[in-house]
């Protein structure tokens, strides 16, 4: 079994506060902690789930700065096996279709049974790249999947469908699986794995390396124009409780009593 | 001539609301291109739905065959690329959903047409066709447009706009199936239901939620004390159901329960659009949060910008003593 897992390095921005850079096309990052994208940890996980129960090779694949060579190395010390980090300012990262392809590119001439992405990716989140990626490899897919099981040339899936509702699916291999978060149990890195993992391959190639021309994944090749970003305005009617947080909450025990809310 | 094409979806035998919600912004999309809506619904027996998408006052073409019972990507992906060249729309859309997920942007690839995922709202400007999207989990927006195509495909979040109320009758019209095969990668075996838990959060009158926010699992007394105290039930984000905090069976959100309680404690949620389609319709909601930017404040009726760990146990003394 090769298993082939593509994982993003994104910032956390669940308590940052986000502004937008003067171009007004990208955010001021400087101040964001980046690690690896939440269902993505999951999706190195079953890779290296289905290495131990079925045997075989798990192979990272990501796109991203040098900085996420830590979480390469996370990864390779988790059991993955070795890994590609695609690096090129060529590339429309705006676009999935553009990202995916650099992906597909990637993988040209690799034999793999699965490829695990993420379903979606906190910062951008378009739950696209996994499913177009299946596309321009000409191979099956499918998305948002919270269990699998390996069978014999075959895979069967189960996707989680609005409402916790799962859907079974059985589909040949070789397949791309987009993977939703809660699927399995990530595992801390053991230090002896953290050791191991500096000395593992991690290759860093750009489109030249890969044989590919800037113009069919750069801005001219997305058919997709990122015009320009701004901070929604968060309109909020809440009625604010200020005060030491003692005096908040017992503001709000009042006004809960109060209310007849309790 | 610009019609928007939109592919209604339905499950189990219903319509989802993405369905109908797609009716708020398709109209206003085909106006301003001078074209008009058509609705397209693929399964097999869709009268009932055929005629209720038809009251929204759109063209209804229905695609009645059994290969189509249930979901399937490849299916619909075969059968789409088939329609988009009879049909010739200016714009597809269909929902960002589970189901959309799946084929929107294999579609896109393979007619290598231009596709924008998860639209939150779509407008016709100066002969471009614009996106708007979220982006760092609601708080920067970005406008993405489209350049010039043959049709431009988008999937529309759920739950972004209301959907609007029936309006006039349109036709329905039956068109044959473009699939003449099964096509054999990818089989459907079954659904799934949802596993149920002791406590049916769906019934609960005040839910105390909680969200990563908690940090640990051994967190928790703290706010067991506190839905004690308050005569509560626990739910959680799907980051505190994938974490194992809190069962699945009481996750709130898209993908887990959508509540209605008199009263809602968000306590550590950031408030994500998934999270909040589950947990809007609450009649009075109270979120404690320490990030003065969190989403959960936009719905929220009463805000508190601190720590959880400082408030929550505060609180709960402060309800023991007013309770008794
Ligand atoms: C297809 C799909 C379906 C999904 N379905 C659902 C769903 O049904 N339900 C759902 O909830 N999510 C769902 N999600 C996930 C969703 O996008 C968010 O990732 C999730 O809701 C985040 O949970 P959270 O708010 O608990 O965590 P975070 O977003 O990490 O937020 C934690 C918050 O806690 C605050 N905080 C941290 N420490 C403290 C403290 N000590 N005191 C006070 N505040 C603190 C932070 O400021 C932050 O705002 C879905 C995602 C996808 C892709
Ligand atoms: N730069 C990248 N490098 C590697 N994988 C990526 C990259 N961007 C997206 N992906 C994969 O695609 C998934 C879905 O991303 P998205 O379609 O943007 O929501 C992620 O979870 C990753 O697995």
């Amino acid at each position: 079994m090769k298993t082939i897992v593509c994982i993003k390095y994104v910032p956390d921005t669940s308590e940052a506060e986000v502004k937008v850079n003067p171009d007004g096309k990208t955010v001021d990052d400087a101040k964001f902690s980046f690690d690896i994208n939440d269902a993505d940890n999951y999706a190195v996980e079953e890779s290296v789930l289905v290495k131990e129960d079925k045997g075989g090779e798990v192979d990272v694949l990501s796109i991203g700065p040098k900085q996420s060579e830590v979480m390469i190395r996370m990864a390779m010390a988790k059991g993955c096996d070795r890994a590609t980090r695609v690096e090129d300012d060529r590339i429309a990262d705006h676009d999935p279709l553009m990202v995916a392809k650099v992906l597909a590119g990637a993988l040209k001439d690799q034999e793999f049974d699965l490829i695990f992405t993420g379903c979606w990716a906190e910062d951008d989140g378009h739950m696209s790249t996994g499913v177009a990626l299946a596309e321009y490899l000409g191979i099956n897919h499918a998305s948002m999947v919270k269990k699998v099981e390996v069978l014999d040339g075959k895979v069967k899936a189960h996707r989680e469908l609005e409402g916790g509702l799962m859907e079974v699916v059985e589909l040949e291999l070789p397949a791309v699986l987009t993977i939703q978060t809660g699927i399995n149990e990530p595992r801390y890195a053991p230090i002896r794995g953290i050791r191991q993992a500096q000395k593992k391959e991690l290759n860093v190639v750009n489109l030249d390396d890969l044989g590919l021309d800037p113009s069919e994944v750069g801005s001219e090749a997305s058919l997709v124009v990122l015009e320009n970003l701004y901070i929604p305005e968060v309109e909020s009617a809440a009625e604010f409780i200020e005060g030491e947080a003692d005096e908040k909450a017992e503001k709000l025990a009042s006004i809960l009593v109060k209310g007849g809310l309790v | 001539m610009g019609d928007v094409l939109v592919l209604a979806e339905h499950r189990q035998g219903s319509l989802r609301d993405i369905s109908f919600e797609m009716m708020a912004i398709a109209p206003r999309i085909a106006e301003a291109m001078n074209g008009e809506v058509k609705v397209l619904l693929m399964g097999s027996g869709m009268d009932d739905m055929a005629k209720k998408m038809s009251e929204y006052g759109a063209k209804v073409i229905v695609v009645d065959d059994p290969l189509f019972e249930n979901f399937n990507a490849e299916k619909y992906q075969k059968a789409l690329s088939a329609l988009l060249d009879d049909l010739k729309p200016a714009v597809f859309m269909t929902g960002q959903t589970a189901q959309g997920v799946d084929f929107m942007p294999a579609l896109a690839v393979e007619k290598k047409l231009p596709y924008v995922a998860e639209a939150i709202d779509l407008n016709f400007e100066d002969g471009t066709l614009k996106a708007t999207r979220n982006l760092y989990s609601g708080k920067v927006n970005a406008i993405v447009s489209f350049k010039p195509a043959d049709t431009c495909l988008v999937t529309i979040r759920e739950s972004a706009v209301e959907a609007p109320e029936p309006a006039a009758s349109g036709d329905v019209e039956k068109i044959d199936s473009p699939l003449t095969e099964d096509i054999p990668y990818r089989k459907f075996v079954e659904y799934i239901e949802a596993e149920v838990g002791d406590v049916d959060i769906t019934q609960s009158d005040i839910l105390v939620s909680v969200g990563r926010g908690l940090k640990e699992d051994k967190n928790l007394p703290v706010i067991e004390e506190l839905a004690k105290a308050m005569k509560a039930d626990i739910s959680g984000s799907r980051a505190a159901t994938d974490a194992g905090w809190i069962p699945h069976d009481r996750q709130v959100g898209t993908s887990g329960k959508t509540v209605k309680p008199k009263l809602y404690l968000a306590l550590g949620i950031s408030g994500a659009f998934q999270h909040l389609a589950g947990m809007k319709g609450a009649k009075t909601i109270v979120a404690v949060n320490r990030d003065p930017e969190a989403p959960i404040f936009s719905v929220a009726d009463y805000a508190i910008v601190d720590d959880i760990f400082k408030v929550v146990p505060a609180l709960t003394e402060k309800m023991k003593e007013l309770k008794g």
